[in-house]
């Protein structure tokens, strides 16, 4: 499954201005810390403040703050705003010959649609933060993670440090 | 099943352990009591269920009790979540094994809230009971099914740190 590049900068966008609601950062700020085009992450999150889901301030010390309830606010609704999903494909351009292979490879393709967008559905920008944080917990910081054991090295196993 | 009983001890000792594993949800506000159905709760099931789906099934209801409620038999469970003096939802669930080659494991086939009385934690705690039931069956793993477009219930379970599992259900129509 494959996002287009926007839909991406928009579900980072709400899960990092989601995960702390009182913060306000800047498009700079959010595209500094993904790696990605602050100019283009700038107008996703137009689309989301059209949307109502981020707040903007002007000027300095202005920015983007979330203002979604998390706990309604699907992936999918996030989605939807950039590019259409599922069924709502065909119906926006994309075409498959009306003969029986076209036919059947829609059924199959809509079949594969429409879990997707089930499981978008049934995913909360809450329940995204709650993932986020169970799997930073279950990861090992830099300063725990052990180097694998080496087969000469007894010892070299029980040493802790950063292995990059 | 004598096995689970037997490895209830080990799962006791490593459940504060495994319970890092699930979703770090809210703690739910105080609620509903958790505890085994009983015979008398049946009524109020059958119209909690009535009052979701609108449809009436005291058989269903009354069968469903009989086979998971009334005999405690190992590995199946019944509970309902009391509070101000009704059922404000239940649960239904039980180890199976090896269905489709699957190593026992924990199923839910049954979840209900009482609509005026959702997102106060009710349907969560009724979770956690059930899960701490399979814990100490001996089970590691819980699953359920449940329909594609149910996006409530499927979100529920989503919030609870459900994914998706191993298996894909399929069927055909039998013209």
């Amino acid at each position: 499954m494959k996002l287009q590049k926007a839909t991406y900068f928009a579900l980072y966008a709400v899960l990092e201005l989601a995960a702390d609601p009182a913060r306000q950062l800047s498009a700079v700020e959010i595209a500094e810390k993904y790696g990605i085009s602050a100019h283009h992450l700038a107008k996703v999150l137009r689309g989301l403040g059209r949307a109502g889901i981020v707040d903007s301030t002007r000027g300095v010390g202005g920015g983007y703050r979330f203002a979604g309830n998390a706990k309604r606010l699907t992936l999918l609704d996030v989605i939807r705003l950039f590019e259409p999903l599922g069924n709502e494909r065909s119906a926006s351009g994309e075409q498959h010959p009306n003969n029986a292979a076209g036919r059947a490879l829609k059924l199959v393709l809509n079949e594969i649609d429409e879990h997707a967008a089930a499981t978008f559905r049934s995913i909360t920008i809450s329940t995204m933060l709650k993932i986020m944080a169970q799997r930073l917990a279950s990861e090992p910081t830099k300063e725990t993670r052990r180097p694998r054991a080496r087969p000469e090295g007894r010892g070299s196993g029980s040493r802790t440090g950063s292995t990059g | 099943m004598r096995q689970f009983a037997a490895r209830a001890a080990l799962e006791e000792k490593t459940r504060l352990k495994r319970r890092s594993k699930t979703l770090p949800a809210a703690e739910p506000e105080p609620g509903p009591r958790i505890r085994p159905a009983a015979p008398e709760d049946v009524r109020s099931i059958i119209a909690l269920d009535e009052d979701v789906t609108g449809l009436a099934k005291p058989r269903y209801w009354q069968d469903l009790y009989e086979r998971y409620g009334s005999t405690r038999r190992e590995g199946r469970f019944f509970l309902v979540a009391e509070g101000e003096g009704r059922i404000e939802g239940f649960i239904i669930g039980e180890v199976r094994a090896w269905e489709f080659g699957s190593p026992p494991c924990g199923w839910i086939f049954a979840i209900q809230v009482r609509p005026k009385g959702r997102l106060k934690g009710t349907g969560t705690r009724l979770f956690a009971a059930m899960c701490d039931c399979f814990r100490r069956a001996g089970v590691e793993k819980v699953r359920t099914m449940l329909a594609r477009d149910n996006a409530l219930i499927h979100s529920f379970f989503r919030s609870q740190g459900m994914m998706a599992g191993p298996f894909i259900e399929l069927e055909m129509s039998l013209d």
